[in-house]
């Protein structure tokens, strides 16, 4: 058994590497125009004009209250329907997520803005500074230190439900053990990799979240 | 010569309650005024204008003969122009000393790194600071960090200074070096407007005492004039709340150490 596991596992290698090239490359795809997006949003949402806080209002509460799944569903098959426009899902995936990551690195970064003194951004403003030279020598620097820790966290979450875009027909690399398993019935190996496998992406990235909050604490 | 900074008729609001009414002003090139008031009275607000950190409703407010209460109004420029000290300094806290001073002539003036480093280690040598230039703000004390918000305003070369209440939180012994770094200023010929609460500094620093009270000017005058022979009623009662205590009867120890 533990031979043939192995050798289940060594001989699957390609497929499963494949699958979790899908994962991973919608993942940090998203990540990235989450980061983007959030930084943004968070930057708009500080610049207190009335409609524009509404309208980012509007988009966070609409992915706040939706699944993630109902919003790959909406896009998936509502797109073609409503606006004779198909999406690959592969990048449907990978908007939906972004999106979803966005509204959420968006209220960390908005957070981390509101919290800093007001008399930071008039000091900026004081020496001559424009609006994007101020969130991008002041504010944004300061605020990088308290958004990082709940930043990496939002990340390590778009890893894991970037799992659901296999619903919309994705083969990520859970698609690629579910169709090894029902070849092989080998379900724990297969799921205990998969296991290993979020395990080892994940885990850094929240131990790194850690050690960076405890380091700013101390400074 | 027309005055470098000139209120006329100037109003401001917050929400329905009147702030500044009816200010007129006029300041000259090296002139020291001295702005006095009980809190709340508008002196914060209206050097706050002066920077555009608030937007006046109505009047006019000149600068160097242009008008800046019109929406052309180009206040990164005229920022450069008036620099602002506040009452919590509000250095950069992720920034060394020497990039605080830095960072508004090499981003937002793009003069060269040599010249603006030059300037700003003579400035750092001029308030005693130099051997904390790459200190971070955390590691200075209240006064110290004054004395760096100071200087990170004049690296910009203004030719107005606006301090609004800069020493109001600092520890009693900190006030003296900040208060020192300021009549420096006074004496190199520089123009400035002071808010602040202490008095004995007024009298001695200032050309001019601008007294206001629930967003008036009541009175100016030389400071002679103010302080020995207050033109208003108001100006007496307020002066007379900073000699009370001074007039306060001394406690008597022996009557504490009574047994009771």
């Amino acid at each position: 058994m533990a031979s043939s596991g192995l050798e289940l596992l060594w001989v699957s290698l390609p497929q499963l590497g494949k699958g979790a090239a899908q994962t991973l490359s919608i993942s940090f795809l998203s990540i990235a125009l989450s980061t983007v997006g959030g930084v943004l949003y968070g930057v708009l949402c500080s610049l207190n004009s009335k409609w524009l806080n509404t309208l980012l209002r509007v988009y966070l509460e609409l992915f706040r209250a939706i699944p993630v799944l109902v919003w790959l569903y909406l896009l998936f098959f509502g797109l073609p329907i409503f606006f004779g426009l198909s999406l690959p899902s592969f990048w449907c995936a990978v908007l939906v997520l972004s999106l979803w990551g966005a509204s959420e690195v968006g209220e960390v970064v908005r957070g981390a803005l509101h919290s800093l003194p007001r008399g930071q951004r008039e000091a900026g403003l004081s020496i001559g500074l424009s609006g994007p030279q101020l969130f991008g020598y002041v504010l944004l620097p300061q605020a990088l230190k308290r958004m990082t820790p709940p930043t990496i966290n939002v990340y390590t979450r778009i890893i894991k439900t970037s799992s659901l875009a296999v619903l919309i027909g994705v083969v990520d690399v859970i698609k690629v053990g579910q169709q090894i398993i029902e070849r092989t019935y080998e379900s724990v190996l297969i799921y205990g990799a998969l296991f290993l496998f979020f395990f080892f992406i994940c885990y850094p990235l929240s131990a790194a979240s850690r050690v960076l909050e405890r380091r700013w604490t101390q400074a | 010569m027309s005055a470098l900074i000139e209120f006329k008729g100037f109003n401001k609001f917050f929400g329905e309650h009147q702030v500044l009414n009816g200010i007129d002003l006029s300041v000259e090139t090296g002139e020291v005024i001295v702005i006095l008031g009980p809190s709340g009275c508008g002196k914060s607000t209206l050097l706050r204008c002066l920077n555009g950190l608030e937007v006046a409703h109505s009047g006019e407010l000149r600068f160097a003969g242009r008008e800046l209460l019109n929406k052309t109004t180009d206040w990164r420029e005229v920022r450069q122009q008036i620099g602002m000290v506040f009452q919590s300094y509000h250095l950069f806290p992720h920034m060394s000393v020497l990039d605080n001073l830095l960072l508004g002539p090499l981003k937002v003036q793009k003069r060269p790194l040599r010249e603006a480093r030059e300037q700003a280690l003579a400035l750092l040598e001029r308030v005693g600071l130099l051997d904390k230039r790459e200190a971070f703000p955390r590691q200075l004390s209240g006064g110290q960090q004054q004395r760096i918000a100071i200087i990170r305003s004049l690296c910009m070369n203004p030719q107005v200074m606006l301090f609004d209440e800069v020493t109001a939180a600092l520890d009693p012994e900190m006030v003296k070096e900040v208060l020192e770094v300021i009549q420096g200023l006074a004496r190199d010929g520089m123009t400035l407007l002071i808010v602040t609460h202490e008095m004995a500094f007024a009298r001695a620093v200032a050309d001019r005492i601008v007294f206001m009270d629930a967003g008036r000017i009541l009175e100016q005058n030389p400071p002679e004039i103010f302080f020995t022979n207050p033109q208003t009623a108001r100006a007496q009662q307020f002066l007379e709340k900073f000699s009370y205590v001074e007039a306060l009867p001394k406690k008597t120890l022996a009557k504490e150490l009574e047994p009771s």
